[in-house]
């Protein structure tokens, strides 16, 4: 790994990988590094591109980072990611694509991420996305996350893609057996004419089963967004979903909320709100002294923190 | 010194505001009162440039501010409380006083001693997004701190006793009596609380777009208090 690599990693992590407890590191559709623990395993797919993770039950305060970067232009990775979260076991996972595209040829990754978690396991995945180079050639994310939650087990995901990504198609799929909890929030800030589609399915299968997804959006100049939300209540269940979106300039979004309550005892919520900043936002912060561009800035990165 | 020279102002074909004169010195505390629609609120909006008359100019300290922007006129040393306090989503109560004060290092402790002065519990709200979790009341305080914390050398209350309980009232007179004291900053208040109305060194009474009266407190506190006019139309009853 160059420099440029560890620049790139570093933006999808966010700290250093290698600080983990665990990691897998992938570039160009290629294992680079792996640190493993006895609680922790990381095992190569024999059958298929991509790993199994396998966190052994009780384990707490575990870390994994699985980061993948691309940096050939033209290149698409497949890869197929499962997690295994043993029962009880309580661990941080923080993972997401960085793609250098300094050439003519669109870069892609597909990151299919699937989740298992055992009884009483809590997972808080934090998720990064973004492109970085010079080139004209398009950067491509579609990240599929599907998450298999069973009785009281609790999830935590979080989000990211704030810069860079040209076209991106983004599901999360989700099935909750009894007393699951499963809290989503998603970030997503498109510029120019990229295009960014998020949709979320929900199925809360077990008696008191409960979802939380809000997703926060900044669609700038020319760019297009979608979010298309789908919880369905089989049992006595709670949902939440929200959707705010800020527009800006040519940008536009579109918010598709379905809820479908199957029991009587289901309580599902949804809230949209898509909008310019409001005029009494910028006025507040420019009475503090602010201009009126660094207002701007201030409550994007508020509503995108 | 902040001085407002034939401001007029109309909207819809309706004078809000008709030819406007008045000058504020400095280090007094004013309270504006009057009427609901008689124009108080859009004066205070213009002296902070969230509003343009239509005609007339401000000056203050002699320099013509009537085409600065808000931000301009907030780095003046102007600060404004919103009748209706602004909600951001994201954006912390310590996010807020952070850029009120202007300090990147103002620290958690500063920021609570700011909240405390607005009587609320200040550990309990710092890292709590000014967003609808907050009551009526909790946002007004804190948009109350986020002037106090600027420290301006013109400070403007659109309405501060609006949407806050009579429990609460006490302590914030307590926080405007303060303010009062304060030597460096000139505070200009609108409202129509007795207790306010008696902190005040000057009341202006403004009617139908128009400055009523304006005086001492002493003069103008029992005729407020005891008018001898009808509410309707102002014609005498006796």
């Amino acid at each position: 790994m160059n420099k440029e690599d560890e620049t790139l990693l570093r933006e999808v992590i966010g700290e250093d990988v290698t600080s983990s407890d665990s990691y897998n590191i992938r570039k160009n559709g290629k294992l680079v590094e792996r640190k493993v623990n006895p609680n922790i395993n990381i095992v190569t797919k024999e059958d298929n591109s991509g790993i199994d993770i396998y966190v052994k039950e009780n384990t707490l305060f575990g870390t994994v980072n699985i980061p993948v970067i691309i940096t050939e232009s033209g290149l698409t990775d497949v890869v197929y990611n499962d997690f295994h979260i043993g029962k009880n076991a309580n661990i941080i996972i923080v993972a997401g694509c960085g793609i250098t595209n300094n050439g003519h040829w669109d870069a892609r990754h597909d990151g299919i991420h699937r989740f298992y978690l055992e009884e009483g396991a809590k997972v808080k995945y934090i998720e990064r996305h973004c492109g970085l180079g010079v080139g004209d050639g398009k950067r491509i994310l579609n990240p599929v996350t599907e998450i298999n939650m069973k009785k009281a087990s609790y999830m935590v995901m979080d989000t990211t893609q704030i810069k860079g990504v040209d076209d991106t198609i983004r599901t999360t799929k989700a099935n909750l057996e009894s007393d699951a909890t499963l809290i989503v929030t998603e970030k997503i800030l498109t510029s120019k004419d990229q295009v960014a589609k998020t949709n979320f399915i929900v199925e809360l299968n077990g008696e008191n089963a409960s979802t939380h997804v809000t997703s926060r959006s900044v669609a700038t100049e020319k760019s297009y967004q979608e979010f298309v939300s789908n919880v369905t209540g089989n049992t006595k269940s709670y949902a939440h979903v929200e959707c705010d979106a800020i527009i800006k300039e040519e940008g536009q979004v579109k918010a598709v909320p379905e809820i479908f309550a199957k029991n009587v005892e289901a309580n599902l919520v949804h809230e949209a709100a898509i909008g310019k900043i409001a005029g009494e936002q910028l006025m507040k912060l420019m009475s503090l002294g602010l201009t009126e561009k660094e207002a701007e800035e201030v409550i994007i990165e508020g509503f995108l923190k | 010194m902040l001085e407002l020279k034939n401001i007029s102002f109309t909207r819809n074909n309706k004078k809000i505001l008709n030819n406007i004169n008045l000058t504020l010195d400095n280090d007094k505390f004013y309270v504006i009162t009057g009427p609901n629609g008689s124009g108080k609120s859009t004066l205070a909006k213009i002296i902070m440039g969230l509003e343009k008359p239509d005609t007339g100019k401000i000056y203050l300290n002699g320099e013509d501010i009537t085409n600065k922007t808000i931000s301009e006129r907030a780095k003046l040393g102007l600060g404004y409380a919103f009748q209706q306090p602004v909600q951001f989503k994201g954006i912390t109560v310590y996010d807020l006083l952070k850029l009120s004060t202007n300090k990147k290092e103002l620290t958690k402790k500063e920021a609570c001693n700011i909240l405390s002065k607005v009587g609320l519990c200040a550990m309990e709200y710092v890292d709590r997004e000014v967003n609808k979790s907050l009551s009526g009341g909790e946002l007004k305080r804190i948009e109350i701190a986020t002037v106090m914390a600027k420290k301006p050398y013109l400070a403007i209350f659109d309405e501060p006793e609006a949407g806050i309980d009579l429990w609460s009232f006490q302590n914030l007179t307590e926080v405007f009596k303060e303010i009062s004291n304060n030597s460096n900053t000139t505070t200009l208040v609108i409202s129509h609380q007795e207790r306010i109305l008696n902190i005040a060194d000057e009341i202006i009474i403004i009617s139908k777009g128009e400055i009523e009266d304006q005086g001492a407190k002493e003069k103008l506190f029992d005729q407020i208090m005891n008018p001898k006019k009808c509410c309707k139309g102002g014609t005498p009853c006796e």
